[in-house]
C-alpha cells in the first residue's frame, strides 16, 4: 500500500537579490541570441554561431553565480522570487511574470545551460558548411551557412523556452515555456527540410504533444478554477482545499501532459520518430532537456501529487510500462539513434517511476535526470560522431570494427555506455540503483512488480546498449565492402576537436557525476523544494541484497549479448524470418498500430488533408473516406455547395433548431 | 391616432454631442466622400480619399481619446437611442484601429497595379473586351482575367472609401445600439456597403460578384430573422429597449414563448453576421470571393461589430434569462468550434481556410459572450481586439502571394515559400501560431481572459471541448506552416510582391499588436474591463 503522505513543508519564499536579480538575463539572452539570429538573415551567417555559444556561455554563467550565491544562505532561505512584471489580469485573476529561483530550478538551469552550451559548442563543428569534410554538408543546404545560422537561432529559441518553463514561478508561465520548448523542438526535428521523413516526425510529434498540451492546460484551468490561482506558492499552499475526485483529475491531467512532452506510454511513439532532427537537437532536446520536463513538472507538482494516491499510482504505472517498453524495443532495432531513443524512453519511465513514488523518490527521479543527462547527451554526441564517420549512415548493421578508426568516440562512448548499464561506481549506477532500491521498498505487489520491472528492464538495458556497442565498435569491418547510399565508400574517421571536446566533458560527467552528485549530497540540496529524502523501512528486499541483484541481472544481460551477438558475424541485410517477440517489437510493440486504430484513425482526415496539400491538391480526399471523423468531414464539405439556396437551407433548419431548443428548454 | 392631429410641438432629446463624436465624424466625412466622388476629377480622387479616409478614422480616434480621457462612465444619449459605455469606447476604439488597418490594406495600389477594386458599376461587356484581348494566348476565360492592361487602368475606383466609411459608421453604431430599431437600422448600415464592396474584385470577377450576391441574399434572409425577432421581442416585452426589456421579464403577462422565441431569431441575426456555425454558410464563399483588403475589413471589422452587438443583447436585455438560453447557445457554441475546426482542415483554398478558423473563433468568442459576469465582457472584448488585428494581418500577408493570375490563394502554391521569401513566412507563421493560441501571442492571452471567465460563471465542461477544439483547430494552422517550410517550391510557385508602404504599414501593425498583446495585455485588458455596459 502506498501511505498518505503527511503534506510536506513549504519553505518560505523570499526576494530575489544580488546575483539573482539577475536572473532574467538567464532565458532573456538566448532569446535575444534567437532574435538577432532571426532577424538579421545572411549578414549573421559568418559569426552567427558563435552569437549563438556566446549566449548559452553567458547564460551557464550568470547560473553558476546565482547557484554559488544560493549555496551560501541557509536551506530555509534558499526559495526566491524575482518578481519581473504583471503579465495578464483578467478581472480578479493575476499572472505573474516572475521567476522561482530554488534548489529544483537552478539545478535544472546548470543542466539546461551547461549541457547547453557544450551541444552548442560540438553543433559549430557538427552543422559547419563544406569545412574540408568536416561538417555535416550532405545535409547542409545550399546556402550552408544559412542553415548553420537558422539550426543556431531555433537552438537558443529552445534554450530561452526552456528556462522559462522550469524558471516561471506559476503554471502559466510553465505553459509558456511548455509550447515555446515544443515549437522548437518541431521546428528542429523538421530541420532537414528535404526529407520526407523529417516532416512527417516533426508532424507526429506535434500531433501528439497537442494531446498532452491540452491536458495540461485543462488541469492548469482546474487548478484555477478550484484556487483562483496559478502561482506555485499559493496553490501549493491551498492544494489540501481541492476536493479528492477533483485532485485525482488534475494530477491525471498534469500525468497526460507530461506523458505528452516525455515520451511516455501511451504517447511514446512520436520520439524515436524525432531522430530525424540532427544529431546535437537529439542530444540536447530528445535526451538531456526537453524530454525530461514532464519529470519536472511532476517533481514540481509535487505537494499536490503527495495528497493524493490514485494520482501517484497512475504515475507509477505509466513509468513501469514505459520503461519495460522502452528497453524491449530498444533490443529489436538495428537504427543506432533509435536505439538510444527507445532508451531514453525507458531511461525516463524510470524517472516517472521514480517520482511516482512521492516523496520517497522525487529526489532520486531528478538525480536519475542529471545522471542521464550527462550520459545520454554523451552518447547521442558519440553516436552523431560515429555516423558523421560514417556517411550518415545510422543503420549499425554497416558498422563494425570502427573502435580503432575512431579511438575517442569509442572510450567516451564506451563511459557512457557503462554509465547507463550501470555499471559500478560510474553514474547510473548510484542513481538508477537508487531508484531499484526505492521501487524494491514499497510494501507489497507494488514492491514486487515495480522492483521487479525495474531490475528486469535493467537487465535488457544491458543488453540491447551491449549489441549496440558490439555492433558497432568491435568485430568484421563490415562497411568495407558496402557503399553508401549516395554511392560513396566509407572512410570512418575521428571526427574535429570542437566535437570531440563535449564529447570528452560529457564523458567525465558520465563518470564522474552519480559519484560526485550523491557524495555532495543532491537529496538535501534538493530538499527545499521537494521534501526530505524518506526511505522506506518495509520493503518487500533488504536493501544490501538489491544492487548485487542489479549488477548481476546486468551482466547476465551483458554476457547473453556477447554469446547473441559478439560471437556470430552480423548478417548486413536484416533478417526477416525472426521470432514474433522481435517482430512485435521491430514494429514499436505496435504502438504505431495501436495509436492508429484509437487516435489516428480518427484523425485520418487530418493526415489524409496533410497527404492532400502536399500531393498538391489532387482531389480525392473527400471520395470514399471510410474513416468516421473523415466521412463526416467529407460529408461537411459536401453541404458547402456552392448554392445560396442550400445555404440559406441550411440557416432555416438551424434556426428552426435553435428556436425549438429554446422553447423545449422552457416548456419541456 | 389623436396625438398626431394634436401637433404637439415635438421635443428633440438632449443630444450629447461630446459622446458621440466619433459617430458624427465618420458619418459626416463619409457623406463628404461621396461628394468628392461627385465632383474632384479621376485622378484626383485616389490621394483626396485616401488622406480624407485617413484623417476621418485619425479625427475619430482623437475625439474618442478625449471624451474617453474626460467623460463620465457610461451615459446614454440620443433619448436613449444609443449608449455610450465602457464597452462602447472600447468597441469603437477597436474598429477606427481596425479600420485604419484595413484601409490602408484598400488604398494599396504598389500590390495591384492600379488598386483591387473596379467599379461594380462597370459594364462587364468592356471587361470583357479589354480582358480577352489579353487572355486570348493565355487559355483563360475572358471573365477570369478581367481586369485592364496597366497602362488603361492606373487609376482606381474609389467607390470603396465612402462604403467604408459607411459601413464603419453602421458598425459603431451597431455596438453602441441601445434599442432593438437602432440595432437595426445600424444592421442595415453596416451590411449595404459590405455587399456592394464584396463585388469590387478587379480580378476574378465572376467569383467576387457571385459572393456579393451571395452575401446579399443571405443577409437580407437573416435580417429577416432579426427583424421578426424583434417583433416577437415587442409583443412580449411592450418595449424596444433593452434595459426595459430586461425589466419586463420579471413583469410581463405574456407568454415566455413570445420572448424565447424572438431571442432565438434575434440571435440567429446576430449570429449570422458574426459567422457563428451553423449560420455561417456564407463566410467561405464571400471570404474567398471579396477582394482580400475587402475581406480584411469584414473578417476583423464585422466580427467586432457583431459580437459587440450579441454581447450587449445578452448582458443587458437578457442578462437574468440566462439559464433558459444559455443551454442552446452552449449547443451553438459546440457547433461552431466543431464546424470550424472540422472542415477547417480539408480546406485547399488559404482565405477559405481563415474563414472556418473565423468560425472557430467565433464558437470562442461566443463562450465569453455566453459568461454574463464582468470577466465575460472584458474577456470577449479583449478577444476581438486581439483576434481582430491578428485576421487583418494574416489578410494582409495573403494579399501579397501573387502569380500571374492574381493571388495565388490555393494551399498547393504556398508550398515552400520559406524558402523564397522567409520573412513573409515568418511574419504568417507567427500569426497562424496566434491564431492557435500558442503563448506569447494575443491569441494566446485571448482565449485564456475567455476561457478564464467561463470557467468562473460555471461553464467548465464547454472550456474543455473548447480546449480540444482549439487544439484541433490548431492542426490546419500548423499544416500551413510545415507546408511553407518543409515543401517543395512549385516550380511556377508565385512570387512574393514586394509590398508597398500601406500595405507594410498594415501588416506591420497587425503583427506588432499581436505580440504586445501577448506579453504585456495588462494595458488592454485594463481597458477592456474598465466598467460595464449602462442600463
Amino acid at each position: 500500500m502506498l501511505t498518505a503522505v503527511p503534506p510536506v513543508e513549504l519553505p518560505e519564499i523570499g526576494a530575489a537579490s544580488g546575483a539573482a536579480s539577475l536572473a532574467w538575463l538567464l532565458f532573456v539572452l538566448p532569446a535575444l541570441g534567437a532574435l538577432v539570429l532571426f532577424v538579421t538573415g545572411r549578414r549573421a551567417n559568418a559569426w552567427g554561431h558563435w552569437l549563438g555559444v556566446a549566449t548559452v556561455l553567458a547564460s551557464f554563467a550568470i547560473g553558476l553565480a546565482i547557484f554559488f550565491e544560493t549555496l551560501g544562505l541557509s536551506p530555509e532561505q534558499r526559495t526566491r522570487e524575482l518578481h519581473l512584471f504583471d503579465w495578464m489580469s483578467v478581472g480578479s485573476f493575476t499572472v505573474d511574470f516572475g521567476v522561482r529561483l530554488d534548489p529544483l530550478s537552478l539545478t535544472f538551469v546548470l543542466l539546461i545551460t551547461g549541457v547547453g552550451s557544450l551541444i552548442h559548442i560540438y553543433s559549430v563543428g557538427y552543422m559547419a558548411p563544406h569545412a574540408g569534410g568536416d561538417g555535416d554538408d550532405d545535409h547542409a543546404e545550399p546556402g550552408g551557412d544559412s542553415s548553420r545560422r537558422r539550426f543556431f537561432a531555433q537552438l537558443n529559441l529552445f534554450v530561452a523556452a526552456m528556462l522559462v518553463l522550469v524558471l516561471g514561478n506559476n503554471f502559466v508561465l510553465l505553459y509558456l515555456g511548455w509550447e515555446g520548448v515544443g515549437l522548437a523542438s518541431y521546428l528542429l526535428i523538421g530541420f532537414y527540410q528535404d526529407r520526407p521523413s523529417a516532416a512527417t516526425a516533426a508532424k507526429k510529434a506535434f500531433l501528439m504533444n497537442r494531446v498532452g498540451d491540452v491536458g495540461l492546460a485543462i488541469a492548469i484551468f482546474l487548478l484555477w478554477l478550484e484556487l483562483g490561482t496559478v502561482q506555485y506558492s499559493e496553490v501549493f499552499e491551498r492544494i489540501g482545499e481541492v476536493g479528492a475526485p477533483t485532485l485525482v483529475a488534475i494530477t491525471v491531467m498534469l500525468l497526460l501532459g507530461a506523458c505528452g512532452k516525455s515520451g511516455q506510454f501511451p504517447l511514446q511513439a512520436w520520439l524515436p520518430d524525432a531522430m530525424e532532427g540532427p544529431t546535437p537537437v537529439s542530444a540536447l532536446i530528445h535526451a538531456a532537456t526537453m524530454v525530461t520536463a514532464g519529470v519536472y513538472l511532476i517533481a514540481r507538482s509535487g505537494p499536490i501529487y503527495n495528497l493524493t494516491e490514485t494520482g501517484r499510482l497512475v504515475v507509477t504505472l505509466v513509468g513501469v510500462v514505459t520503461l519495460l517498453i522502452g528497453a524491449i524495443i530498444g533490443c529489436a532495432y538495428d537504427d543506432i539513434k533509435k536505439v538510444l531513443a527507445y532508451s531514453t524512453v525507458s531511461q525516463i519511465g524510470y524517472m516517472f517511476l521514480a517520482v511516482g513514488l512521492g516523496p520517497a523518490g522525487y529526489a532520486l527521479g531528478i538525480f536519475h535526470l542529471l545522471t542521464h543527462g550527462f550520459f545520454k547527451a554523451g552518447l547521442f554526441l558519440g553516436a552523431g560522431s560515429v555516423m558523421h564517420a560514417m556517411n550518415d549512415d545510422v543503420d549499425m548493421r554497416r558498422y563494425g570494427g570502427l573502435a580503432r578508426h575512431m579511438p575517442i568516440t569509442f572510450v567516451t562512448f564506451g563511459l557512457g555506455y557503462l554509465a547507463l548499464i550501470g555499471f559500478p561506481l560510474l553514474s547510473g549506477y548510484f542513481s538508477k540503483d537508487a531508484i531499484i532500491e526505492a521501487a524494491f521498498g514499497q510494501e507489497g505487489w507494488q514492491g514486487w512488480v515495480y522492483g521487479g520491472a525495474a531490475t528486469l528492464a535493467a537487465g535488457l538495458t544491458a543488453f540491447y546498449m551491449t549489441r549496440l556497442v558490439l555492433m558497432t565498435f568491435f568485430g568484421e569491418k563490415r562497411w568495407q565492402n558496402l557503399k553508401s547510399a549516395d554511392g560513396h565508400d566509407y572512410h570512418p574517421h575521428e571526427s574535429p576537436v570542437t566535437m570531440t571536446a563535449p564529447m570528452i566533458v560529457l564523458a567525465i560527467g558520465s563518470v564522474g557525476a552519480g559519484a560526485i552528485l550523491s557524495g555532495i549530497g543532491l537529496t538535501e540540496w534538493l530538499a527545499p523544494s521537494l521534501g526530505e529524502l524518506r526511505e522506506s523501512e518495509h520493503g518487500v528486499l533488504p536493501h544490501a541484497v538489491i544492487p548485487w541483484l542489479v549488477v548481476g541481472i546486468s551482466a547476465l544481460g551483458v554476457l547473453i549479448a556477447y554469446l547473441v551477438v559478439g560471437r556470430r558475424p552480423t548478417p548486413v541485410e536484416r533478417p526477416e524470418r525472426v521470432s514474433l517477440p522481435v517482430r512485435a517489437a521491430r514494429r514499436d510493440l505496435y504502438a504505431n498500430a495501436i495509436n492508429e486504430t484509437f487516435i489516428a484513425r480518427p484523425g485520418t482526415w487530418l493526415s489524409r488533408a496533410l497527404v492532400f496539400v502536399d500531393n498538391r491538391g489532387v482531389d480525392g480526399v473527400v471520395n470514399g473516406t471510410a474513416a468516421l471523423l473523415g466521412g463526416s468531414s467529407g460529408r461537411l464539405r459536401r453541404f458547402q455547395t456552392g448554392f445560396v439556396r442550400s445555404y440559406a437551407l441550411s440557416m432555416l433548419g438551424g434556426s428552426v433548431l435553435v428556436i425549438a431548443a429554446m422553447l423545449a428548454v422552457r416548456f419541456a | 391616432m389623436s396625438f398626431i392631429a394634436q401637433a404637439v410641438p415635438l421635443e428633440v432629446p438632449p443630444i450629447d454631442y461630446g459622446a458621440i463624436a466619433p459617430l458624427l465624424i465618420v458619418l459626416g466625412m463619409a457623406c463628404i466622400s461621396v461628394l468628392v466622388e461627385a465632383f474632384l476629377p479621376r485622378h484626383q480622387r485616389w490621394p483626396v480619399q485616401v488622406a480624407l479616409t485617413l484623417v476621418t478614422l485619425v479625427g475619430a480616434g482623437l475625439a474618442l481619446g478625449l471624451y474617453a480621457g474626460t467623460g463620465p462612465d457610461g451615459i446614454t444619449t440620443l433619448a436613449d437611442a444609443v449608449a455610450v459605455d465602457p464597452p462602447t469606447l472600447f468597441l469603437w476604439g477597436t474598429l477606427l484601429a481596425l479600420a485604419l488597418g484595413s484601409v490602408l490594406l484598400i488604398a494599396d495600389r504598389s500590390v495591384e497595379p492600379g488598386g483591387a477594386f473596379l467599379a461594380s458599376a462597370e459594364s462587364r461587356a468592356a471587361v470583357v473586351g479589354v480582358g480577352g484581348s489579353r487572355a486570348g494566348g493565355v487559355g483563360r476565360s475572358a471573365e477570369e482575367r478581367g481586369y485592364g492592361s496597366p497602362d488603361q487602368a492606373p487609376t482606381m475606383q474609389t467607390e470603396v472609401f465612402p462604403f467604408t466609411l459607411f459601413a464603419l459608421g453602421g458598425m459603431m453604431t451597431f455596438v453602441a445600439a441601445n434599442d432593438l430599431l437602432t440595432m437595426f437600422i445600424a444592421l442595415e448600415v453596416l451590411s449595404l456597403p459590405l455587399y456592394l464592396m464584396c463585388g469590387l474584385a478587379r480580378r476574378r470577377r465572376l467569383l467576387s460578384q457571385e459572393a456579393a450576391v451571395k452575401y446579399f441574399l443571405l443577409g437580407a434572409f437573416a435580417s429577416a430573422f432579426f427583424l421578426y425577432g424583434l417583433a416577437l421581442i415587442y409583443g412580449y416585452a411592450g418595449t424596444i429597449r433593452f434595459p426595459e426589456i430586461a425589466d419586463s421579464v420579471v413583469a410581463s403577462p405574456m407568454s415566455d414563448a413570445l420572448l424565447l422565441g424572438g431571442l432565438a431569431l434575434l440571435v440567429v441575426g446576430l449570429m449570422f453576421k458574426g459567422s457563428v456555425g451553423p449560420f455561417h454558410t456564407w463566410t467561405p464563399d464571400v471570404y474567398q470571393g471579396a477582394p482580400t483588403p475587402v475581406t480584411a475589413f469584414m473578417a476583423a471589422c464585422t466580427k467586432v461589430a457583431a459580437f459587440g452587438g450579441i454581447l450587449r443583447v445578452l448582458h443587458v436585455a437578457f442578462g437574468d434569462s440566462r439559464w433558459e438560453w444559455r443551454g442552446v447557445l452552449w449547443a451553438v457554441a459546440i457547433a461552431s468550434m466543431a464546424i470550424g475546426a472540422v472542415i477547417g482542415l480539408t480546406q485547399t483554398d488559404v482565405k477559405r481556410m481563415v474563414a472556418y478558423s473565423s468560425v472557430a473563433h467565433a464558437g470562442f468568442l461566443l463562450i465569453g459572450a455566453m459568461s454574463i459576469t464582468e470577466q465575460g465582457v472584458s474577456g470577449t472584448l479583449f478577444y476581438l481586439l486581439a483576434y481582430g488585428f491578428t485576421t487583418l494581418a494574416v489578410f494582409g500577408v495573403i494579399s501579397l502571394v501573387r502569380d500571374a493570375d492574381g493571388e495565388a490563394t490555393h494551399l498547393s502554391r504556398w508550398a515552400g515559400l520559406a524558402k523564397r521569401s522567409p520573412v513573409l513566412a515568418a511574419v504568417m507563421t507567427f500569426l497562424l501560431l496566434a491564431l492557435a493560441g500558442i503563448p506569447l501571442t494575443s491569441g494566446f492571452t485571448a482565449k485564456f481572459a475567455v476561457f478564464a471567465a467561463a470557467l468562473e460563471d460555471g461553464m467548465a465542461p464547454l472550456v474543455v471541448i473548447a480546449l480540444v477544439a482549439s487544439a484541433v483547430a490548431a492542426f490546419f494552422y500548423i499544416r500551413v506552416i510545415v507546408l511553407m517550410y518543409f515543401s517543395e517550391p512549385a516550380e511556377d510557385g508565385p512570387a512574393v510582391t514586394v509590398p508597398g508602404a500601406f500595405t507594410t504599414a498594415a501588416i506591420t501593425l497587425g503583427v506588432l499588436i499581436t505580440l504586445v498583446l501577448g506579453i504585456v495585455p495588462t494595458l488592454a485588458l485594463g481597458w477592456a474591463g474598465a466598467g460595464g455596459f449602462v442600463g
